[in-house]
């Protein structure tokens, strides 16, 4: 956000949706049109019109940088042309599909990893994302969809946008826009319409776009702020402020070898944002012995913890021959108020089995407050 | 984060919807384009509706358009036919009868919270719309958040002034769609400093206060849309809570730390845009120590605006699962008790079994001790 140090920087607008078609390319162009009409120097970096003749329509008369052709195993794909792009340093550029990845070759993963090239170059972004690309609501957009959307965007680079502009549109005028074959031919928008374009999904998706939107510009308040109290609309609703600014809280994740853990990371990066928690994610490894982790175990906790600090999520590795003793103590000596586990496995005969760790830890931070986070279809950590 | 749970309606909520649905299939539609101020564009957008309607062969008539539209707006009036609103000691009112004898399909309504001139039939405007969409039309309208009745005091508080017309929520709530619309405060700022808004403020102030209206107008929509999303599934007879809106639930005993479980349970739902339930579960044989605790922590709970419920059941783990299922819960939050209270009393391992059996729904558990308010 708008700091003194990076004063030089360019500022980044998000145009959020709830799925394709509500609007959002359409709103992106036509606020790029307004901007070139009161004189400032508009290009367009990407946009992808999927044969949409109103958005193609508003691309008329916009200097649009041409695509670089990247070759990948005997395929050509057109990506943003970064370095063009930067070489024509324009005041402000409009790029779609935020959370695109590039093909393999390109000098940047992911286009958001773009944008912020352009904007450390000091150039303004115009871009669009839809709500099911951001990385903590991965597992509810399973959940919610059945589909498993592998293109995320990390919370915390949405979070540097100056300002989330929600493009709404309600699901039954979507739909209408479906049939009518706005969105994509019609064949596509029938089995489109079976699956992801159901009312209900639809509406679900909204609700979730219109709550994180409520959440960036609460996130935007509060960071305008300096450290007087404010009393704001949630402040209002309950009634007199507290005195005393509460204490903040510090959020430890248990990090295992358990395909739970990446949900149980997406969550836990959540509610830390929602509440300006502190987030670390800790795991425990068997002292001394490195034989004791199976390869594949090892492997799927050091991915788990590289996913974490991809979402910015300070990472510690211990060792201890009791997992639960030692995360416990390590949450103690650092001050943690809140431990975050994943649901242990159901014991068939209580008697018989062995405690699980989860339990174990629940029973030892008797001084901290432990959270058991739903269990999800497991949803991998992206790559 | 909650997975699909179950949420299962009483028979009296079914009949009350068959009886509900006979009237909405005759009943007009009511689409509401929701701003957060003045200057977002709430009028353009409705005007534009109407046009496209218009471009795509409904009957679309224009009812009711402020003097004040912006030329842009006048722009999109270009072709709609306009029922001329009656005026009445020079204030103007919908032509009600007038609209109801040409009977259009669509009818479009500015201004949806202004007040009829003294002796008109209905006090309000929205009240005229009613009348119509009662008749079978369907009523495309637009409303400024300031104007929704259970949303002033917090405007009010936010701005500095309050204002006399409102349109009660529930009418609002009866909309078959409402449509944000959003922009940044710089928009409502810039037009503010050109005369839209009427007053002159520090821009930065201005902003600030946008920002926060912007804030309510969002989770106004995003309630109303899960309320429409539930009646929809309900309909269908579809048995699913998405989780999309958090609802916190805090399970009070006289031995728990009520009072931090349910200020952490406050900040959690504000936090999260979300509810906030407090229950305790029946139990004979209290204390008159332990009943004035319950009776106190009540009391926090209802300051804290929670939605306060006891709880009866043979076994206090299975009625809180219950009714945390029938909720579509998302959070629960329980004290962890050692050796007393119902949570050891009964079989054992209650806690183990409260974490397990709340599918779909994260456990937060919260010490005992009173020493550490973490």
């Amino acid at each position: 956000m708008a700091e003194a140090s990076v004063q030089q920087s360019g500022k980044l607008k998000v145009f959020l949706g709830y799925a394709p078609g509500v609007g959002k390319t359409y709103k992106m162009l036509d606020e790029a049109q307004h901007l070139k009409q009161q004189g400032h120097d508009v290009v367009v970096g990407y946009f992808e019109s999927h044969g949409r003749q109103d958005t193609i329509a508003l691309i008329e008369g916009l200097e649009v940088i041409p695509r670089k052709r990247v070759e990948y195993r005997g395929h050509s794909f057109d990506e943003m042309d970064t370095d063009a792009i930067l070489a024509r340093r324009p005041e402000i550029c409009a790029v779609d599909e935020f959370a695109h990845t590039n093909v393999p070759g390109s000098p940047r993963a992911k286009r958001w990893e773009d944008v912020m090239v352009l904007i450390e170059a000091g150039i303004n972004v115009l871009t669009t994302m839809n709500i099911q690309h951001l990385e903590s609501l991965n597992d509810q957009m399973r959940e919610i969809t059945g589909i498993q959307v592998r293109e995320t965007i990390p919370d915390w680079v949405v979070k540097q946008a100056d300002d989330v502009v929600l493009i709404d549109l309600p699901p039954r005028a979507l739909l209408n826009r479906l049939r009518r074959g706005v969105v994509y031919g019609t064949e596509k928008a029938e089995r489109a319409m079976e699956n992801f374009f159901k009312e209900q999904t639809l509406a679900a998706l909204r609700e979730l776009a219109l709550r994180q939107t409520a959440h960036e510009v609460d996130v935007r308040q509060d960071d305008g702020l300096s450290s007087t109290l404010r009393a704001g609309p949630a402040a209002a609703r309950a009634g007199p402020a507290p005195a005393a600014p509460e204490q903040r809280e510090r959020i430890l994740i248990h990090v295992t070898e358990s395909p739970a853990t990446a949900g149980l990371i997406r969550r836990g990066r959540r509610v830390a944002d929602y509440l300006k928690a502190d987030c670390f994610a800790v795991c425990v490894l068997p002292a001394g012995d490195s034989m004791a982790l199976s390869t594949a175990a090892s492997e799927a906790i050091e991915q788990h913890l590289d996913f974490a600090r991809k979402l910015h999520i300070e990472t510690r590795v211990l060792e201890g021959q009791d997992a639960a003793k030692a995360l416990v103590d390590f949450a103690r000596r650092n001050g943690v108020t809140q431990i975050f586990l994943a649901r242990p496995l159901k014991r068939s005969i209580p008697l018989l089995w062995p405690k699980p760790t989860a339990m174990k830890i629940v029973d030892l931070a008797k001084d901290m407050q432990v959270t058991v986070v739903a269990e999800h279809r497991h949803t991998p950590a992206p790559a | 984060m909650p997975a699909l749970t179950h949420r299962r309606p009483s028979p009296e909520e079914l009949l009350r919807q068959i009886e509900a649905e006979d009237h909405y299939r005759q009943r007009g539609k009511l689409k509401v384009f929701l701003g957060y101020a003045s200057g977002v564009g709430k009028t353009f957008r409705m005007l534009n509706e109407g046009r496209r309607r218009k471009m795509r062969g409904e009957d679309v008539v224009i009812a009711m358009i402020q003097p004040s539209a912006s030329a842009e707006d006048r722009e999109l009036l270009e072709g709609l036919e306009e029922i001329p609103p009656s005026t009445r000691l020079g204030a103007p009112a919908i032509d009600v009868p007038a609209v109801l004898r040409r009977h259009p399909g669509v009818c479009l309504v500015d201004g949806l919270a202004y007040e009829n001139p003294p002796g008109s039939k209905h006090p309000q405007r929205w009240q005229d719309v009613e009348e119509l969409l009662d008749d079978g039309i369907s009523v495309i309208t637009s409303i400024n958040l300031q104007f929704v009745k259970e949303r002033q005091q917090e405007v009010e508080a936010i701005r500095g002034r309050s204002v006399k017309e409102s349109v009660p929520e529930a009418f609002l709530r009866t909309a078959d769609e409402i449509e944000i619309v959003d922009a940044p405060p710089e928009y409502c700022v810039t037009r503010a400093a050109a005369g839209v808004e009427g007053e002159a403020a520090d821009p930065v102030q201005l902003g600030r206060q946008l920002s926060e209206l912007r804030e309510i107008a969002l989770v106004l929509a995003a309630e109303v849309v899960d309320q429409q999303l539930e009646l929809y599934l309900r309909r269908r007879g579809i048995e699913q809570v998405y989780g999309t809106h958090e609802r916190i639930l805090v399970c009070v005993t006289p031995r728990s730390n009520a009072s931090l479980m349910i200020r952490r349970g406050r900040r959690q739902a504000d936090r999260f845009h979300g509810d906030l339930h407090v229950v305790y579960v029946q139990q004979d044989g209290l204390s008159p120590a332990d009943q004035k605790v319950l009776a106190d922590n009540m009391v926090c709970a209802r300051e804290a605006s929670a939605h306060v419920e006891i709880l009866q059941g043979e076994d206090p783990i299975d009625a809180i699962l219950q009714f945390a299922a029938r909720l579509g819960i998302t959070q629960i939050f329980v004290g962890h008790s050692q050796q007393s209270g119902w949570l050891s009393r009964w079989r054992p391992n209650p806690l183990e079994r409260l974490i397990m059996g709340a599918e779909g729904m994260d456990v937060r558990i919260f010490p005992h001790d009173e020493s550490r308010h973490g």
